[in-house]
């Protein structure tokens, strides 16, 4: 009886439209400035991201983590403000600010209270276009740096993308460690910090999204006011490069129960036309949890591990498809085998109209709750932006994923994956693991 | 608002009914079989979280058998009387949804985030679930494989989760908050079908469980559904009284040195004794609140930052936290990594002195004030996240309290006061209630 009700609320759920309900404002500050806005007028608070492209691979071959230990600093004084007075002047204003620096991309993140926003916004507009750079408080936050980077060192999760990264990158922005190194950060001084500043956050490379409670009319002159006096034209951007890893095994040996291995291949560019064949082909095969290949295989049927997943990275400047497991060091051979399996068996015999239907059903139906708060919409608004994506992207995402084929699908899997062309990188005590030359 | 939530396929389901939405409105239902219904009003979105908690966690094992709340969480995704294995997470993806579980020390969930229109769906699962349980060796086995693999990836290959268990394991004289939520590896590794069974039939039932729906719903809609799937479920008449064993005093401070090749970098790591919130009774745990966050609560603008880390300079970071929502009280921890070329015992002295002076000298009252501005702040920013706020509710009403507690819980933070928070910390910062760890290198490797 049970098993009945539930066929039939599938079946017609399936024809029901589903769209992510939000309505996106393009708005043009009077200085210029474009932010994405979505009214929400229900909680008195906003949320406004900000996104300046470039991020950590801007940072000079030499002055490597310059760029993370700036965006760790706007947080610790400004003008003649030192570290404390800026944290309780921001404490007095209940309001939150978040810096960080990713490989593409530096993101500055404020939560204020409707009723103090313009007070709460000139604090964050001190810090992000006078930070105070002082050496005290440069020191102190250097060593939290060094001493992270100090306990990567001994992180297998952290040793595994280093090394791949390095394989794949070389001397290549990408290749190197957005943190620094021990030596680089230790080398860096509050120069180089000021340089860093001037390269990275310039209304250049800047996209803004704002949810909550403002409006159109409100929201341009904040925006002046906030970013109005950033610089024009920052850095140069990194030059696009492939993925450009041998094919292999590599292994870390590491003192440690449980081996993590994860692996790339080439991908796909953002704005290819089959990138949303393959996305899809990426999610069948291990994304989304249950009922992947790769967990069904590894974790459901052997018991292999915990967690395994792929997945389809879509760089600014590069592309690759890649994955990971983990695995005790007795046990991570067979995974890797039942891997290297799978992703052949998906390259040559493709996917089923069932799996495809699956993930149609699951991909649209679940893209809603990536709008479930103020804070999750900006920072979508944001990366859409840095995606480069059109403003109605959100409501024609799931017709894209509805229109594909089963073809389409099967051809993304057949021209992408390559399991010949699969670099791994093994960290642990693998047990018949070998190294490749 | 209130209809186009319901698609045809929802109103199959329902009677219909009229009434007023509203976001942040919270109601209560008791269904005659012991199910609590709590209701969480949220109309931006036309999404749900479909919530069940169950008033069991790891505490409430039988001895020997740690893990056995976990891992039956494992099993919970298996099949039931009308479903094959799979196929609950399959419907739940085929509609869309995003689900998961967790276990506590107190309590075990499970969740579906979805469109509302698949709400019947979920909560007919759920139902289904709670009572209709089918296990084979056949899946059992590897499950515990894949939940070996769990404690390996979260403890074993993890210094500072290694030597987390080992510190609650000394803390804890008595009370079985000593063991890891995971369980020790040797009685996972024993586990068994039957084991599962038994707890499962023991403590999942209405009269154990709490269903949370939180969302673009209205309260009377969820009561019918509610009725409609949980209704017809049996009670469970052998759930033990929540009882658990009790701390005796502790008369002799613990220290723990903790060596391993993983750790590059040393630190101190302290953890008290400490209070919890109580039903009508949580004065007390609000001034534990804010002594944690007066002590560390924010990097260098607290006090053991200010002092280890700007005045003194021997500690590169600091933080205090008291522990958030548990059924019987729990900790208090303090944490400090030393500058360079500063040993642990240095570190300790100076940490021990620094709040040797904040028992002395007291509180600043413009840093108190400043907390509670962020404290009322919190109350706004809180709202944007319902999962955070079904979680919220999800642990108070396991850990004993009630919604009017929940309720109640930001005016008792306000009017806190000074003295309140100064005698809380005369209680819990005493040497005899704590356990100080030092994790670093081997001695060998350590290099000043």
């Amino acid at each position: 009886m049970i098993r009945m009700l539930f066929i039939f609320i599938v079946l017609i759920i399936h024809a029901l439209p589903l769209q992510a309900q939000i309505k996106i404002q393009e708005v043009t500050s009077p200085g210029g400035i474009k932010a994405w806005l979505v009214e929400e007028h229900s909680i008195p608070f906003i949320a406004l991201h900000t996104g300046f492209r470039g991020g950590a691979s801007l940072d000079p071959a030499d002055k490597l983590g310059a760029t993370n230990l700036m965006m760790a600093l706007l947080e610790e004084g400004t003008g003649d403000m030192d570290a404390a007075a800026f944290l309780r002047a921001a404490e007095e204003l209940a309001a939150d600010f978040t810096f960080s620096a990713r490989r593409d991309s530096l993101t500055v993140s404020a939560r204020v209270l409707t009723s103090n926003a313009p007070e709460a916004l000139g604090l964050l507009k001190r810090a992000i276009t006078e930070p105070a750079f002082n050496p005290a408080a440069f020191e102190r936050v250097r060593q939290q740096v060094l001493s992270n980077l100090n306990s990567e060192q001994s992180d297998p999760d952290a040793i595994a993308r280093k090394t791949l990264n390095r394989i794949a990158y070389g001397t290549h922005p990408y290749g190197r460690p957005t943190d620094g190194t021990l030596e680089t950060v230790s080398a860096l001084t509050p120069e180089d910090l000021r340089a860093a500043h001037q390269a990275g956050l310039s209304r250049d490379h800047l996209v803004v999204g704002v949810v909550g409670d403002v409006t159109a009319d409100e929201l341009g002159p904040m925006l002046d006011a906030l970013l109005g006096e950033l610089p024009e034209a920052g850095a140069e951007l990194p030059e696009k490069t492939e993925f450009g890893a041998p094919g292999g095994t590599e292994v870390v040996e590491l003192d440690t129960p449980q081996s993590v291995a994860i692996w790339a291949q080439k991908g796909i560019d953002r704005h290819h036309p089959e990138f949303m064949a393959t996305y899809v082909m990426m999610h069948i095969l291990g994304g989304g949890g249950f009922g992947s290949r790769l967990t069904e295989e590894v974790r459901e049927k052997r018991g292999l591990t915990y967690g395994v997943y792929s997945y389809l990275a879509a760089l600014d400047h590069s592309s690759f498809a890649g994955g990971g497991v983990s695995s005790a060091n007795d046990r991570i051979g067979e995974a890797i085998e039942v891997i290297r399996d799978e992703w052949a068996k998906m390259a040559t015999g493709g996917i089923t109209a069932e799996e495809l239907e699956t993930a149609q059903q699951y991909l649209t139906g679940s893209y809603p709750l990536r709008f479930d708060s103020n804070s999750k919409i900006a920072r979508t608004l944001v990366g859409m932006q840095l995606d480069k994506l059109p403003i109605d992207y959100v409501n024609t995402r799931n017709d894209k994923v509805n229109a594909l084929t089963l073809e389409q699908v099967s051809r993304a899997a057949r021209k992408l994956l390559d399991p010949e062309g699969l670099q791994f990188v093994v960290v642990g005590k693998p047990v018949g693991v070998t190294a490749t030359d | 608002m209130t209809f186009r939530i319901f698609s045809t396929v929802a109103l199959i389901f329902l009677s219909a009914t009229v009434g007023f939405a509203q976001t942040g409105k919270v109601t209560n239902f008791n269904l005659e079989n012991g199910l609590q219904v709590v209701v969480i009003e949220d109309h931006r979105a036309p999404i749900v979280i479909n919530m069940v908690w169950y008033k069991v966690g790891s505490a409430d094992e039988p001895p020997g058998k740690s893990g056995i709340a976990h891992f039956l969480e494992h099993l919970m995704f298996k099949g039931t009387d009308t479903l094959k294995p799979g196929d609950f997470s399959d419907i739940v993806t085929r509609n869309g949804g995003v689900d998961n579980a967790f276990t506590s020390h107190d309590y075990t969930g499970y969740f579906q985030n979805v469109a509302v229109d698949r709400l019947p769906l979920m909560m007919q699962l759920e139902a289904d679930r709670m009572r209709n349980l089918v296990l084979t060796e056949e899946e059992v086995i590897p499950e515990r494989n894949v939940v070996l693999e769990e404690r390996n990836s979260r403890v074993d290959n993890d210094p500072g989760s290694l030597f987390h268990e080992q510190r609650r394991a000394a803390l804890y004289l008595n009370h079985p908050y000593s063991k890891p939520v995971i369980g020790w590896r040797h009685e996972i590794a024993q586990l068994s079908l039957q084991e599962a069974l038994d707890f499962y039939d023991t403590y999942y039932a209405p009269n154990n469980a709490i269903a949370i729906v939180a969302g673009d719903v209205l309260p009377q809609e969820v009561l019918e559904l509610a009725k409609q799937f949980f209704g017809p479920l049996a009670p469970s008449d052998n759930i033990p009284p929540r009882v658990r064993p009790q701390e005796p005093p502790h008369h002799a401070p613990i220290h723990l040195t903790f060596e391993d090749a993983r750790i590059k970098q040393p630190a101190l790591v302290r953890n008290y004794l400490s209070i919890n919130r109580k039903p009508g009774d949580q004065k007390e745990a609000a001034a534990a609140m804010f002594l944690g966050e007066l002590l560390g609560g924010s990097g260098i603008s607290s006090v053991l930052g200010r002092e280890l880390q700007l005045n003194r300079k021997v500690a590169t970071y600091t933080s205090a936290w008291q522990s958030g929502l548990s059924y019987d009280p729990d900790g208090f921890g303090l944490y400090a990594m030393p500058a360079p070329g500063v040993s642990l015992e240095e570190l300790e002295a100076a940490v021990d002195e620094v709040l040797a002076g904040f028992l002395k000298n007291g509180i600043d009252t413009d840093h108190l004030t400043r907390l509670k501005k962020q404290a009322a702040a919190q109350q706004i920013y809180s709202q944007d996240n319902l999962n955070q706020v079904a979680r919220r509710y999800g642990q108070a009403l396991t850990s004993g309290l009630t919604i009017a507690d929940v309720q109640a819980w930001p005016d008792i933070l306000q009017s806190v006061e000074k003295e309140e928070i100064m005698a809380v910390a005369a209680r819990i910062l005493k040497p005899s209630n704590s356990v100080t760890g030092w994790q670093m290198p081997p001695k060998s490797e350590v290099s000043q």
